[in-house]
This record gives C-alpha cells, sequence and structure tokens, in this order.
C-alpha cells in the first residue's frame, strides 16, 4: 500500500509539470497582457505600459518566463501577482480555505439528498416516484446555477428575510447556506442520476436474484449488497465532482461575493495576472490528483477484492 | 427696540436653522456600499492603480493635493489651506493644512507629498498615475531615469510646497484623481506587511479589514482633519459584479444604495417607492463607434477617409431610439464628444438627427452608393459592447452598409486597439473633466495619454486645442474649447452615440449621496450620512 501510494506521488510530478507547460503556454498566446489592462477603464498610457512589462518581465521571451516559473516551483515560490505586487502564495492562501468550505458542503448536500434519490429511485424503478425523482434530477442538473441562486436569495432572503443574499460573514454559517444549495443541486441531480443507473445495474445480477431466492430481506440485501456493489461507482463519481468543484465555484462565488480561487482564477485571467492564474491551477491540480488518490484508496476499504500492491 | 427685534429674530432663526442642522445630520451607523466593477479588488496601494474599482475604496482612505468637488464640478484645493500662484502661472506654492493627519498618527508634511510624488515618477516602480506628472518640471527626467528626484518639487518648510510646472496648465485636473493619493513613506516601506493590503492614509476612513474577493471594511478616522466628519462609523465595500444580486441585496435593505444598469433602471422607474431615491447624473464618459479612416476595401478605396460617409452613418442610425429601448434611457444621445457635465459642452450643439434619406444621398455623393461590408469590434459591455452593434445593424442595411459585430474579450480587443487592427469599433471613452484633455484624445500628434482611436487629423482642430491649452483666460478656454467639439463634431471621426447616465438608488434613511460627473462611483463619503432607521444606524 505505501509503495502504491509513493508511486502515485511521483506520478503527481510530470503531471503538474505537463499542465503548467500547456497553461503557461496557452496563456501566453492569448492577446493582450496586464499592463494593458491594469488601468481598468482609465487605460494606461503606452508609456507606463512599457515600464510595466519592462519591470515584470514581460519582454523575456515565453522560454525563459517559463523556466524562471519552473524554478520558483522547485523552491514552493509561485512568484508575485503583477498587479497587487503580493506574493502568489500570500494572495492565495486566504481564498483556499473559502472554496474548500464551500466546496465540501456542496458535495455533502449534493451526497446527503443525492444519493438516497438515486437509490430510492432505482428501487422504485419504473413508478410515478422513479419518474418524479428522475424529473427533478434532470431539472437541477439543468438550471443554471446563476439563475437558482437568485430565485434562493429572492426566496430566502428578500421574501422570508431568514438568510442573507451575499457575503461571507466572517465564517458565519449562515452565510454558506445559499451558495452551498446552489452549488450542491447540479452535483446532487448527477449523483442521484448516478446512483440510479449503478444500483439499477446491481439489482439485475446473478448474487441479488440469489440472495432473494435464499429468503434474504430486501432491507438487508439493498444494505449489504447492493450499497456496498454500487459504493464504488458512486465515490468515483462524487470523488471526480469534488475535484471539479473546486474549480468550478466561479459563478456561485461571482453571485454571492464568496472569497474564494474560483473568481480569482477567472478575474486574473481576464487582467492577465499569470502568476495568479498559475497558482490557480496549481491548486486546482494538486486537489484534483490528491482527492484522485483518496478516492482510489478507498476502494479497498470498501472492498475488500481490491488489493494495492 | 426694532433693530434690537429684528436682530433677535435673525439669531433665533440662525439658531434655529443650526439646530436644525444639528439635530438632522446624525453621526453613527455603517453604510454597506458596493464595488460593482469586477469581483475583485486588486490593491488597496492607490498610487499603483488606474483601476477604478480600487479607486473608489482607496478615495475615501486616502486623500490628494486637490479633491474633486462635485456639487461644482470641478477640482478643488484639499491638503493645502491656499496656493500662490507666480505671475507667469508656472509657480505653485502651496500652504499645506496643519491639522492633517495620517491614520498612524503622524502629521502630513511636504515631505509626504515629495516622497509621493518621486514613488509615482520612479519608472522603476511603474506606477500608473506616472502620466499626471509631466507638466512638473523634472518630471520627465526620472521618468527617463536621468534623474532620481523630480526637480519640480522643492520644500520650503514642513507645511510650504513649491511646484513648478513646464507650461502655464491648471495642475488640478492632474493632481486631484486617486491615484495621485499621498501615502506615507514609513507605511509604504515596511517590511513587515504589504502597504497594497494595509493601506494607511489621511483621508476620513481608516482601513479595518479587506476579504479579498467579498468585502472591505473602512471605519471612521477620528483626528480626521474636517472637525465632526465622517459622521458613518463605518463603511463597507461589498464587491458585487453581478446586477441581479445587487439588486436583491438592495431590496432586501442589506445595502443602503445601489449602482443601477439599464435593466434595473427601467423597473426602479416605474416603481413608486423604489423611484423616489434615485440620483442621477451624466457621467463624462462618451460612448461611441471609432472609425478607422485607413481601413481599405478590397477595391482600394478608404470609406472612412470620406467624411460624407462618417455622417452618414451618423444620419443613419436612429440613437435616439436604441438609447430609448436598449439603453432604457439610462444614456443621454450624444451631441458631440464631451459630456453635458463637462466645461465646454453646448447643449445646443446641432446633432446628427435620425435622417436616413440623407444618409443615402450623403453614402451616394461619397460613390459608396451600394454600400460595403464592415466589422464593427467591441467587447460584450451591456452598455457600450456589440449588444449596441447588433441593434444598429438595421439601420445601416438601409444605407446599404452590410455590418456585423464581432465580440472580443477585453485584452483582445485592446489588443486591437493598440495595434490599429480594426474596421470600426464600439467603445467608450473619458469625456471629462477639463475638455482640453478630453479632446486631446483626437489631437493628432498629443494625443499622447491614449492613442487617438480614431486617428483623426485636422490641423483647424489641432491648433483650436493647442490654443484652448496656451490661454490662460477661462472664458477663451471655454470657447475654444467648445470650438473643437464643434469641428470634431462636423467631422465625424466617430458615430456619436451616447454618455451615460449613471444612476444611484438608495434607501430613504440614507443623506449626502451626491452627483460625481467624473465617475458615479466615486462618492465622497465625508458627507454621507444615515438616519436612526437604517438597519445598520448602530451597528458597529
Amino acid at each position: 500500500m505505501i509503495s502504491y501510494v509513493l508511486r502515485r506521488l511521483i506520478q503527481f510530478v510530470p503531471t503538474i509539470f505537463g499542465v503548467t507547460l500547456i497553461v503557461f503556454f496557452l496563456l501566453n498566446v492569448l492577446p493582450g497582457n496586464a499592463a494593458m489592462m491594469a488601468g481598468g477603464k482609465n487605460r494606461i498610457p503606452p508609456a507606463a505600459q512599457k515600464l510595466m512589462i519592462k519591470k515584470w518581465g514581460l519582454d523575456q521571451p515565453v522560454y525563459a518566463r517559463y523556466f524562471k516559473y519552473i524554478k520558483g516551483l522547485c523552491t514552493a515560490d509561485l512568484g508575485t501577482s503583477f498587479i497587487s505586487g503580493e506574493r502568489v502564495t500570500d494572495v492565495l492562501a486566504p481564498r483556499l480555505w473559502p472554496t474548500f468550505k464551500l466546496a465540501v458542503i456542496a458535495l455533502a448536500i449534493a451526497c446527503v439528498t443525492g444519493i438516497p434519490l438515486g437509490f430510492y429511485s432505482a428501487l422504485r424503478q419504473g413508478t410515478a416516484m422513479d419518474t418524479v425523482t428522475m424529473i427533478g434530477a434532470v431539472s437541477g442538473v439543468s438550471m443554471p446555477q446563476f439563475w437558482l441562486g437568485l430565485l434562493l436569495m429572492y426566496f430566502f432572503s428578500v421574501y422570508l428575510k431568514i438568510l442573507p443574499t451575499v457575503g461571507y460573514g466572517n465564517g458565519d454559517p449562515k452565510f454558506i447556506i445559499l451558495p452551498a444549495i446552489t452549488l450542491g443541486v447540479g452535483y446532487m441531480a448527477l449523483l442521484a442520476r448516478t446512483t440510479r443507473a449503478a444500483v439499477v445495474e446491481t439489482l439485475s445480477q446473478d448474487y441479488i436474484r440469489t440472495a432473494r431466492s435464499k429468503g434474504i430481506s430486501d432491507l438487508l440485501i439493498n444494505r449489504r449488497h447492493v450499497l456496498r456493489n454500487t459504493l464504488t461507482i458512486i465515490l468515483t463519481s462524487a470523488g471526480l465532482q469534488f475535484g471539479s468543484l473546486l474549480g468550478g465555484t466561479v459563478v456561485v462565488e461571482t453571485l454571492f461575493s464568496w472569497p474564494g480561487l474560483g473568481t480569482m482564477m477567472v478575474n486574473s485571467i481576464y487582467y492577465r495576472d499569470t502568476p495568479i492564474t498559475q497558482g490557480c491551477v496549481m491548486i486546482i491540480i494538486v486537489g484534483f490528483l490528491v482527492i484522485n488518490l483518496l478516492v482510489d484508496l478507498s476502494y479497498a476499504l470498501i472492498d475488500p477484492r481490491i488489493k494495492y500492491q | 427696540m426694532k433693530i434690537w427685534k429684528i436682530g433677535l429674530s435673525l439669531v433665533l432663526t440662525l439658531g434655529l436653522l443650526g439646530a436644525d442642522h444639528s439635530f438632522a445630520v446624525r453621526k453613527g451607523g455603517t453604510f454597506n456600499w458596493i464595488a460593482p466593477y469586477g469581483s475583485k479588488i486588486d490593491t488597496l496601494d492607490p498610487n499603483n492603480s488606474g483601476d477604478e474599482q480600487n479607486g473608489l475604496v482607496t478615495m475615501n482612505i486616502f486623500r490628494c493635493l486637490y479633491r474633486w468637488n462635485a456639487a461644482e464640478n470641478k477640482p478643488q484645493l484639499e491638503l493645502a489651506d491656499a496656493v500662490d500662484i507666480s505671475p507667469d502661472g508656472l509657480v505653485y506654492t502651496y500652504s499645506l493644512k496643519r491639522n492633517v493627519k495620517f491614520h498612524n498618527g503622524r502629521q502630513l508634511t511636504a515631505d509626504d507629498i515629495i516622497y509621493t510624488y518621486n514613488r509615482i515618477a520612479n519608472p522603476d516602480n511603474a506606477l500608473s498615475g506616472t502620466q499626471n506628472l509631466v507638466f512638473i518640471r523634472g518630471a520627465m527626467d526620472v521618468f527617463e531615469h536621468k534623474a532620481k528626484e523630480v526637480a519640480g518639487l522643492k520644500k520650503i518648510d514642513d507645511h510650504k510646497l513649491e511646484i513648478t510646472l513646464t507650461s502655464a496648465i491648471d495642475p488640478a485636473f492632474f493632481l486631484y484623481s486617486f491615484p495621485m493619493s499621498i501615502v506615507p513613506k514609513e507605511e509604504v516601506e515596511r517590511m513587515d506587511r504589504p502597504f497594497s493590503s494595509n493601506p494607511v492614509g489621511c483621508g476620513p476612513f481608516k482601513f479595518v479589514k479587506w476579504v479579498k474577493g467579498s468585502e472591505v471594511v473602512l471605519e471612521r478616522f477620528e483626528d480626521y482633519y474636517e472637525s465632526g466628519k465622517p459622521y458613518l462609523d463605518k463603511l463597507v465595500f461589498k464587491i458585487m459584479s453581478s446586477s441581479a444580486a445587487r439588486d436583491l441585496s438592495y431590496r432586501a435593505k442589506e445595502l443602503d444604495a445601489n449602482l443601477l444598469y439599464a435593466t434595473q433602471y427601467a423597473a426602479y422607474k416605474k416603481d413608486p417607492e423604489l423611484s423616489k431615491n434615485l440620483v442621477e447624473v451624466a457621467e463624462m464618459f462618451t460612448r461611441f463607434v471609432a472609425f478607422n479612416p485607413e481601413w481599405e476595401l478590397a477595391d482600394g478605396r478608404k470609406p472612412f477617409s470620406d467624411v460624407r460617409v462618417r455622417q452618414a452613418f451618423n444620419y443613419a442610425i436612429n440613437t435616439d431610439l436604441i438609447v430609448k429601448k436598449y439603453a432604457k434611457n439610462k444614456a443621454y444621445p450624444a451631441i458631440s464628444f464631451l459630456a453635458p457635465t463637462t466645461p465646454g459642452y453646448d447643449p445646443n450643439g446641432k446633432r446628427y438627427e435620425y435622417n436616413p434619406e440623407k444618409a443615402k444621398a450623403l453614402m451616394k455623393a461619397a460613390g459608396y452608393e451600394k454600400g460595403f461590408d464592415l466589422e464593427i469590434i467591441g467587447t460584450g459591455d451591456s452598455s457600450y459592447g456589440t449588444g449596441v452593434i447588433e441593434v444598429a445593424i438595421p439601420f445601416l442595411k438601409k444605407i446599404n452598409i452590410s455590418a456585423s459585430a464581432l465580440t472580443l474579450e477585453g485584452a483582445a480587443k485592446y489588443k486591437r486597439q493598440g495595434d490599429r487592427n480594426f474596421e470600426a469599433m464600439i467603445c467608450s471613452f473619458g469625456s471629462g473633466p477639463d475638455g482640453i484633455s478630453a479632446l486631446m484624445l483626437f489631437h493628432s500628434t498629443k494625443a499622447k495619454k491614449l492613442p487617438n482611436v480614431a486617428r483623426y487629423k485636422n490641423g483647424e482642430y489641432d491648433r483650436t486645442l493647442d490654443l484652448a491649452a496656451e490661454t490662460r483666460d477661462p472664458e477663451q478656454r471655454i470657447a475654444y474649447v467648445k470650438k473643437a467639439n464643434e469641428i470634431l463634431q462636423a467631422d465625424a471621426p466617430i458615430w456619436f452615440y451616447n454618455y451615460n447616465k449613471a444612476v444611484i438608488a438608495h434607501h430613504p434613511w440614507v443623506h449626502g449621496i451626491q452627483k460625481v460627473g467624473i465617475e458615479h462611483m466615486f462618492q465622497d463619503f465625508t458627507e454621507v450620512w444615515v438616519e436612526a432607521t437604517s438597519p445598520r444606524a448602530n451597528a458597529k
């Protein structure tokens, strides 16, 4: 097991370098630069832009800049933001926890509601309840987060006046409810559909029929055989979704003024603040890789037949 | 006896008025305000950003040598009580206020202003306010690494500062804006905490905290030099780029005031309650389509080099209808380039009225009766993006211009604008605060601050603008500005679309929101106060 984990960790290195290479060069083929964007509506004069370009090393060839970036990366130095002049690690650190917290709670909402709904729907396959549940699931996937967020805001904040519309509120839990629901609904619907498909598949297996013929109660069959055998599929789906949640919070963060990574990454792309973009991408890649590793390791706990060597 | 009675009644009246004022203005409370231009604030170092999203916060933490007077629509002295101007208009001697303190408790002196301007001029710092100093003697030498300090800045004593200019212009228009904020050296150069996220100024509010991507919190600076001000205990800037979310927050009374976009403006105007407290101003931003006169058709002709084609474009489009239906009346149809709040604007100027027949005749006279294909680039901005072009396309079709709109991301558009790689481009540019610097955008050789987007060349226009810049007689200057604006209008190097109507909605308990023509969001919260009915009247 330990050697397997070590092997996977070593595999992280080429993956990270590969992604940084692609992202770095993609960002550098985009038209425009940070100096051009630094002034907002009041564009900075061309002479001042030239000074900025020189100061930030944007007059250097792309490969030279990439090697400088990689050299820094090897010493955990992600560089300095062009616009604010602060170290990227200092800029990213306070953004990490809000995004992580939002992603975890959204995923929890998705799991707590999506998995039972999918399970229930599969067990009642073909009934009206199944149809209603799946219509709900499809609607959840289809509904744009932006629109759902506004509806929730209107109902809970303007109409009922029980939750705040936007903000972080020093970490007060009531501020996370609406963004987490908005973010979680789509993933809940996906999980419900994945769970339903997996359970329906498992229910058609011979060992389920055998268990039934032996007179084992449905409750026991569902708990011991169906749930356990579908859990690996559900876990894989949830793990992948968590990875995408880390990088996919931008709409919700923008709407709810949530101080996370998503908005910062999108803004940094718009303003061509490439050190920040690279930093955000790095966090998302590492997060994604770690979560996938944890999901792989958890298979062994769920299914004793899986062994890592 | 009679005189005594009159005197008494006067004293009582004045006393009552004074008492009424002191009762009316209420101290305390928290004001929830917004930072609506994007979902971020980059830096709170005012010298390091020209972005108004940062500026609308920093202008309440810092102070400049001059301040924009929204009521009089011009800059006024701020950190100095008086200024002596030499007869030739080149030497300004400022008597600085003696009661100005930074938030760290230190008194402001002439050294701070000299330090700040040298910091801005230093090319190694690559700060955005550099261009505002070019009129000070020696600033360009520093900018070009020929000198270490700006020669035109001289400390006479701690509270007397002398600034020598290169030409007799009014420095107020260059030194009032937030990138020229005065900063304390000891705080900027602190190694233990970055100044960009721990700003220390001498403005009415001091920095408390910045939740990046969410909000910036400021609190009243008790030692602020204007006695009794500011009134608010706390000022919170919520970073909210979504206008829909802002609308809901405002309706939920979580925001005390809100900047409206076109869709909300139409809805608020219809609502009997929400329409009561709207503060509208014609901002000094003009939206237009710049024509590229050097763009060639396949047959080598350059349609926009012909004034008749440019005029035809202006006559062909029903601008009033677009402003009414598309912009929901949240704009003023443009007459020429200068905005209604800019000195030199002529409200009686002749407009390009909607006249498709005249447009057709002009196209025919210019030899473009059959029209041409045209690509107009722009961003996706709802006020001055390609959406405007989409609604203008049918009008252009009537004069056989087959226009198409190409939406580009911001940086991509600015790149093409800088490279002059466009046929026509929709954009928005500042058209104030003084007419001369605004119109310089179209000067064929002196458009230094920003390139002449429309590549406009007219000797008479250049000369008139030069005369305006040279004259020291304010009335004569305005006359020249008006004339230059008229020449520009007649030559039509752009399609004059509209001037932005900026609208702030506020709740009934809010007082002191001003009409700020330079940028409505640049509210100076020194004057703002809230009644006891505010939900945050007693919040600390």
